[in-house]
């Protein structure tokens, strides 16, 4: 196909191209990224702090569109399922909105009492150069809580460094709590988010296990957990860097070392729960109860993940995520299903990421850094492939051509963590990829019918 | 906000309701979302955004979420250095791959609040590009100043429609043409209007028309712009059109698409309420028939009589309810007049947006609507929620982003407008002309059918 030339070192084909694969780069203007920005970075790693306000200082925009959308439970208080916005006008842009923030915090946090708060700068607040930080010392003086700036100006960068603008931001709140209690073999876990109660189903197998933890950063986060979050033995770290830089902080300053983990398939689920048993090598019996978890928890899904892999042996995926840490988790997944990756791609992976993608992808495998509609539609057609797994922007490509779509970002209700999100991900899939609908779309007709059908 | 406490008064006489510095869950998106729609209802026209990266990402990702279709927007993807020395660079190698790798007819760029705030010069932008790097055949390119922190996504929204026919609309001798620029309805809505328009033989412009392209059938093969839309003929005879109809009270007397018309082309331009309910549907299919010179045709006539028996049949269920309605202003207006048409008390008539004038044309347009209606503008959900728990209704009538208030209030919510991200078929919600209130009505009647039936002890199936 015909590639924009800026993108040509972003796209290769396994076992036809052996350069390293170009990334980490800002999106080529017009190329319709599916990134965001470094604003949306920030916003989705802080979001699931329940007990803390959230306020967007900008217009209008950034804080409508990210108002409620994530499925980031909280088992207590739902303050941050709401969207505060400074909503700035025309005469805060030219005279500056220093004073609608801090008469907006002040307003806000003596309405709703929260833990702490976070100011979110939008692109014009790093324009119009207000003291965002000043501002927030101020109001942290007068409500004795803490109020933190986060530098997520969406122009500066990437979605990458919204994420660590983000791990800056919570890391002030890192080592203000006791940490009085905490025994010897605890963790935190970083980078999930509780979508649809995912860090829930992992606390649970770490705690069946033997093992505390202290704080999840950010699923179901209080701000009080990640004050004393440096009390904790070691930290996992999901999510293709959206935490690594906490997680390298808190090994700096307070000597926690840190794994990086998925709980997706598993595989990874299983190596998530051995390296935390591994790491606490001084009671075995941590082991013996993962090793016990692992086998009663793959004994219930077992029987129904081979029924699964019979009706999706040989099928073909597309996946395009954010991370390419969970596109790993995916290509195994999608194996165990007796199904090809035929296509996968993120919007922000590394070097290593890509390597390491390279390492576990078949010949013939097209391999892409930050796509766009039009590249990942040509590929998807090239490869004919049965399912994409994606987010909300990938949908309609599939959709539109007859293929078959898992939703694996951050919007989905269903958790597809843990080894029962494994289960309902081949439920997910399978509902997908068989139903009959496929054989009245265009690209189907009267060619795989008769198969779909079956 | 209790509708007996007296609201102060700002300079244009609408009261003020929100009185919080903050504003807590929008009732309202940023302008360039309403001109990225806008421009996807120009055949062949791919949205740009002058800015940042995010803000095509969130608004594709939130249309999406609405229509179920794809939703491609550009962006010249601002870097910090762009922030600094200004996005010509940017701009420009933006053009130009989209003209590569989307081969579109129209380019419509939007700038974003940070363009717009570092100053861009988009009409020196635009000479520059021209002089340097246009060829034969290459799209033509509009311009729209959509910054988010001046107005809501109605107002990008008309500001697009109104710079598109600005750009491409040629003034000509009169034909029997007309234009309609029916504001932000559904893809359902508009191709109802066009139905209804073809019915009585007008020939005419409907802009924007993205009834195809935001709601378009399964493709074989991947459709790099979905097809259908205004056609850049059809924009070119906008100049030469008998008449413009604009949908919207609160567009009178502004500037708009049509108004431009009317002084650059001398298109006689009238502005009409949202066809919704019988009265406004009336003064459409009148307006109609005069240009057509003709009789209503007989299937909308029948489609009247249907509906007013319709709700006679119906009228038990509704009569004395109230309700709250909330959305875009001009939408709260139509709905409002139809729910006093049959019965429904409007205790709340709310929207994010301010034109400064929806308390006046409300009255105006719904002289029966009763004093104590609390007509609010420029107010985000919790004002509503305020309102609405002094106002104690039996539903709630606007988009999805109002399902925690009904939640909270134990009562349904009928969803009509943008964004429907709680159902599908958004796009598919039909509520103008007596077909889409035929439809409104049924869906009233049902849904509070269905909370007594719910909320019943015995259960009856026979009601």
């Amino acid at each position: 196909m015909d590639l924009l030339e800026a993108r040509r070192h972003q796209v290769r084909r396994q076992g036809e191209d052996a350069a390293p694969i170009a990334c980490d780069k800002h999106s080529v203007a017009g190329s319709v990224s599916q990134r965001a920005c470094v604003f949306c970075g920030s916003r989705v790693v802080l979001y699931p702090i329940a007990d803390a306000l959230h306020l967007v200082h900008g217009p209008i925009g950034c804080a409508a569109y990210t108002w409620d959308i994530r499925g980031a439970l909280s088992s207590g208080p739902q303050l941050h399922r709401n969207s505060f916005s400074t909503d700035l006008r025309e005469m805060d842009v030219i005279y500056g909105g220093e004073k609608k923030l801090e008469a907006a915090l002040l307003e806000l946090i003596d309405a709703h009492q929260p833990s702490a708060a976070f100011v979110y700068s939008t692109c014009i607040v790093g324009v119009i150069g207000d003291d965002v930080a000043a501002i927030c010392n101020k109001v942290a003086k007068a409500r004795g809580i803490p109020v933190l700036p986060v530098h997520s100006e969406g122009f500066k960068g990437t979605k990458k460094h919204g994420y660590r603008a983000a791990c800056e931001a919570v890391y002030k709140l890192v080592g203000t709590g006791d940490t009085s209690g905490i025994g010897p073999h605890s963790i935190n876990i970083l980078g999930d988010f509780n979508l649809a109660g995912e860090t829930w189903i992992i606390r649970d197998y770490y705690k069946r296990m033997g093992i505390d933890v202290v704080a999840c950063i950010t699923g179901d986060a209080r701000v009080d957990d990640i004050r004393r979050a440096h009390g904790a033995k070691l930290n996992l770290v999901q999510c293709s860097g959206s935490m690594t830089a906490l997680g390298q902080m808190m090994e700096r300053d307070h000597g926690i070392p840190q794994k990086r983990v998925s709980y997706f398939g598993i595989e990874d689920m299983s190596a998530a729960l051995y390296d935390a048993a591994k790491f606490f090598a001084d009671d075995p019996t941590i082991l013996e109860r993962a090793e016990a978890l692992v086998r009663e928890e793959v004994a219930a899904i077992y029987p129904q993940l081979r029924q699964f892999r019979a009706r999706l042996e040989g099928r073909k995926a597309a996946i395009y995520v954010g991370g390419a840490f969970k596109a790993f988790s995916l290509v195994r997944a999608l194996k165990l299903l007796g199904m090809e990756t035929s296509v996968v791609g993120s919007q922000t992976g590394g070097p290593e990421d890509y390597e390491q993608l390279r390492a576990i992808s078949d010949p013939g495998t097209i391999i892409v850094d930050d796509s766009n509609p039009l590249e990942l539609a040509q590929f998807c057609l090239e490869k004919d492939v049965d399912l994409f797994i994606g987010g909300v922007k990938e949908r309609p490509i599939a959709y539109k051509l007859g293929i078959a779509f898992c939703d694996h970002n951050h919007e989905r209700k269903e958790p597809l963590a843990g080894f029962v999100g494994m289960l309902n991900f081949a439920r997910e899939v399978d509902r997908s990829v068989n139903s009959p609908v496929w054989k009245f779309v265009p690209r189907r007709r009267g060619v795989r019918g008769a198969e779909v059908e079956a | 906000m209790n509708a007996a406490v007296p609201a102060p008064v700002a300079p244009d006489d609408e009261p003020v309701f929100h009185h919080a510095v903050s504003t807590r869950n929008a009732c309202k998106l940023c302008t360039p979302l309403g001109a990225c729609l806008a421009f996807r209802g120009i055949e062949g026209c791919l949205p740009f955004l002058h800015g940042s990266q995010g803000c095509s990402t969130y608004i594709r990702r939130y249309l999406i979420s609405h229509f179920r279709e794809p939703m491609d927007i550009a962006a010249s993807n601002f870097s910090e250095s762009s922030a600094v020395f200004g996005g010509k660079s940017n701009f420009e190698a933006g053009i130009r791959n989209v003209v590569k790798g989307y081969q579109p007819k129209v380019i419509g760029v939007a700038t974003t609040c940070l363009s717009e705030t570092i100053g861009e010069d988009m009409k020196l932008l635009f000479r520059e590009y021209r002089e340097q790097h246009w060829e034969d055949g290459h799209p033509a390119m509009v311009h729209v100043s959509t910054p988010s922190y001046s107005g809501t996504h109605v107002d990008g929204f008309r500001n697009a429609v109104r710079a598109v026919t600005e750009t491409l609309a040629v003034r000509g001798a009169q034909t029997g043409r007309l234009n309609l620029f029916p504001d932000m309805v559904s893809a359902a809505d508009l191709r109802y209007l066009k139905e209804v328009l073809a019915d009585f033989g007008l020939a005419a412009s409907v802009v924007p028309d993205y009834s195809e392209t935001m709601d378009g059938p399964s493709w074989a093969e991947y459709e790099k712009l979905s097809s259908g839309g205004t056609t850049l003929d059809e924009l070119r005879a906008a100049g030469s059109a008998r008449v413009s109809i604009t949908f919207g009270r609160t567009q009178a007397g502004r500037p708009s698409a049509g108004a431009w018309l009317e002084t650059a082309c001398e298109v006689p331009h009238r502005v009409i309420g949202m066809p919704i309910g019988i009265r406004e549907s009336d003064v459409f299919f009148d307006l109609l028939a005069a240009a057509a010179g003709a009789a209503v045709p007989e299937r909308h006539a029948k489609e009247r009589g249907r509906l007013v028996d319709a709700l006679v049949d119906g009228h038990k269920y509704l009569s004395g309810r109230r309700a709250v309605v909330y959305g875009e202003e001009d939408l709260v207006i139509g709905l409002a007049s139809f729910l006093c048409e049959i019965g429904v008390e409007p205790a709340v008539c709310a929207s994010g947006g301010r034109s400064g004038a929806l308390t006046r044309t409300l009255r105006e347009a719904v002289p029966e609507l009763p004093a104590s209606t609390t007509i609010a503008s420029g107010v985000d959900f919790t004002d509503i929620a305020d309102a609405a728990a002094a106002a104690r209704p039996d539903l709630l009538i606007g988009h999805s982003k109002g399902y925690r208030l009904a939640r909270a209030l134990g009562v349904p919510l009928v969803r009509v407008g943008f964004p429907i991200h709680d159902r599908v078929g958004g796009q598919r919600l039909l509520q103008l002309g007596y077909r889409g209130a035929q439809q409104l009505f049924d869906t009233l009647v049902n849904t509070l059918m269905a909370h007594k039936q719910e909320s019943s002890d015995v259960g009856y199936s026979y009601l």
